[in-house]
């Protein structure tokens, strides 16, 4: 079955973050990336710009209506995914826990259709 | 009818076990509990022509199982693994022959028990949930007797046990063990699903009685499945003991118009010897085990209190120690209350106050009633009567349960009774001085 892990987390501690520190997390990003190729359970990923750069098609009665922002102004954000293909949740909850770069914040695990 | 108590026998006896394997094998719930209420249905058209079986339960297991498997090749929704075509459980012989022992292992059995367990108290599901799911599969419990249980409309009950069991076929929570490195907080979380089955049955917090008996002796039964299905856990069998001390001294906790008896003025002679004697037995083969927990901490201390003839022959130092230990391992605030309680009656009356006085100061339980009363009780105790009358008016705003209330409401009015003659008495004096 495949799911999505959503990356939640609060957007000002990313972009405050040292050009050193970032590196490291993307390094992370890679190796983690790497080890779910090898493990034949990537089926995709990528980081979101910020949410500031987000835009809403808002529908109301069936009409839609384009807004600035997100669907929800909230203290973490959604800041990138992983497309994922395993067993089942348990396999899927063993992937998020290694998510790195993850201090505080929470990562979503659904599973896809 | 007789048939009928057979029946219901099997289901208590074998039912559930039964159930998990159907779980397995269907791999969803809804499926497996279907084709259980059809095997049912046969079983008493079939007992009641031919006579009851031998082995009623394997009988049942096998009639079953054959169900779940023509259903499931009816719907063709399911790949079927090859395997099931096994004659001994669907051959010419598997119906014709139901005396049959069942094909599993009994160990197979064992196994799909405790993968229920742990899909039921699956930290992917909600915490609600997880009780009302583990009641319902493995107590064999109806949605109505946990509505009963619980205090709300069974629409509610049902309505969870739904998402519950829609999320994990959804989602799909594995019907697995969990691997070495999560075992033990899984283990942490099926106990605690089993803690608060026992004490929203020991101590209800609406209902009038304040006791549950049909949940408190589901949770001990659970909790002794918890046993027998996790044998090297400590604090599975730390837990079992825990219960059944505490429970032991059910009969001696409420008057028979239903009023709480605080520990220290218990009749001990209506506490369940044998029981206690079970637990103590239990919670040493726990220790025995050599890995200590906050179960074993709290079993060690309902022990102190059974191995007491009387109230005043209590090894207060011993809980004291006791429940400093168990506030390393849950540092909540009430086991704080406790910890300082326990440590006024082992020292001096004084130090519960100021530690007491502390957790106020911190206001983490401003809304617990158990704060002012059990100041109001060191009060009384030092013979502070006026600050004593005005805690348990704290700990009366506050309170919910009607047994805690009544409780409270007798000792404030005691204590005023109390006073009152003191005054007199310091009234009439006072001339003469």
């Amino acid at each position: 079955m495949k799911y999505i892990l959503l990356i939640y987390g609060d957007e000002r501690v990313w972009t405050s973050m040292s050009s050193e520190e970032m590196q490291k997390v993307y390094a992370g990003h890679r190796a983690y990336g790497e080890a779910m190729t090898k493990a034949a359970v990537m089926r995709g990923g990528s980081e979101l710009k910020p949410v500031s750069t987000a835009t809403s098609v808002r529908f109301k009665d069936g009409r839609p209506k384009t807004v600035d922002g997100p669907f929800a102004e909230t203290k973490e954000q959604l800041g990138g995914y992983y497309i994922i293909e395993v067993d089942n949740l348990e396999q899927a909850i063993d992937w998020a826990e290694k998510m790195p770069g993850m201090v505080d914040g929470t990562v979503e695990v659904r599973p896809l259709n | 009818m007789l048939l009928g108590r057979i029946v219901e026998e099997v289901v208590r006896n074998d039912g559930r076990r039964v159930l998990a394997g159907l779980i397995r094998l269907t791999g969803d719930f809804d499926r497996a509990e279907d084709a259980l209420q059809e095997a049912y249905a046969r079983a008493l058209a079939s007992w009641r022509r031919d006579g009851v079986p031998e082995h009623p339960g394997a009988w049942l297991n096998t009639v079953a199982r054959r169900i779940a498997i023509d259903r499931m090749r009816r719907d063709r929704t399911v790949d079927l693994p090859d395997d099931l075509e096994a004659p001994a459980l669907i051959g010419a012989e598997g119906l014709d022959n139901p005396y049959d022992p069942p094909d599993d292992d009994p160990s197979g059995i064992e196994d799909d028990r405790l993968r229920l367990l742990f899909v039921c108290c699956h930290p992917a599901l909600a915490p609600d949930a997880r009780w009302t799911l583990a009641l319902r599969t493995l107590g064999g419990l109806t949605t109505r007797e946990i509505a009963r249980a619980f205090v709300e409309p069974e629409a509610t009950t049902a309505q969870r046990l739904v998402r519950a069991k829609k999320k994990i076929r959804e989602a799909r929570i594995p019907f697995d063990v969990p691997s070495r490195e999560k075992l033990p907080d899984r283990i942490d979380a099926v106990l605690s699903v089993l803690y608060v089955i026992f004490n929203e049955g020991y101590a209800s917090t609406d209902a009038p009685s304040l006791v549950r008996p049909d949940l408190v002796r589901e949770a001990i039964r659970l909790a002794r499945l918890a046993v027998e299905l996790l044998p090297a856990s400590a604090e599975a069998r730390g837990l079992l003991a825990l219960m059944l001390l505490t429970d032991a001294r059910r009969a001696a906790r409420l008057t028979s118009g239903g009023e709480l008896v605080p520990l220290d003025e218990q009749d001990r002679s209506l506490w369940d010897r044998a029981q206690i004697e079970e637990g103590t037995r239990v919670l040493d083969e726990a220790l025995g085990l050599a890995a200590p927990g906050p179960y074993q901490t709290q079993a060690a201390i309902a022990a102190l209190h059974g191995a007491a003839a009387d109230a005043t022959e209590t090894d207060w130092p011993q809980i004291a120690v006791l429940y400093r230990a168990l506030l390393a391992w849950t540092p909540t605030p009430i086991v704080e209350l406790n910890a300082a309680v326990a440590l006024g009656l082992a020292t001096n009356l004084q130090s519960a106050l100021d530690w007491i006085a502390q957790i106020e100061a911190r206001g983490e339980l401003a809304r617990y009633h158990w704060l002012p009363a059990a100041k109001a009780d060191v009060l009384r105790r030092l013979g502070r009567d006026q600050e004593a009358i005005v805690a348990y008016r704290e700990a009366l705003a506050l309170v919910s349960n009607p047994a805690e209330q009544r409780y409270l409401q007798k000792r404030l009015a005691s204590l005023i009774e109390s006073s009152a003659v003191n005054r007199d008495v310091g009234a009439t004096l006072t001339p003469t001085v």
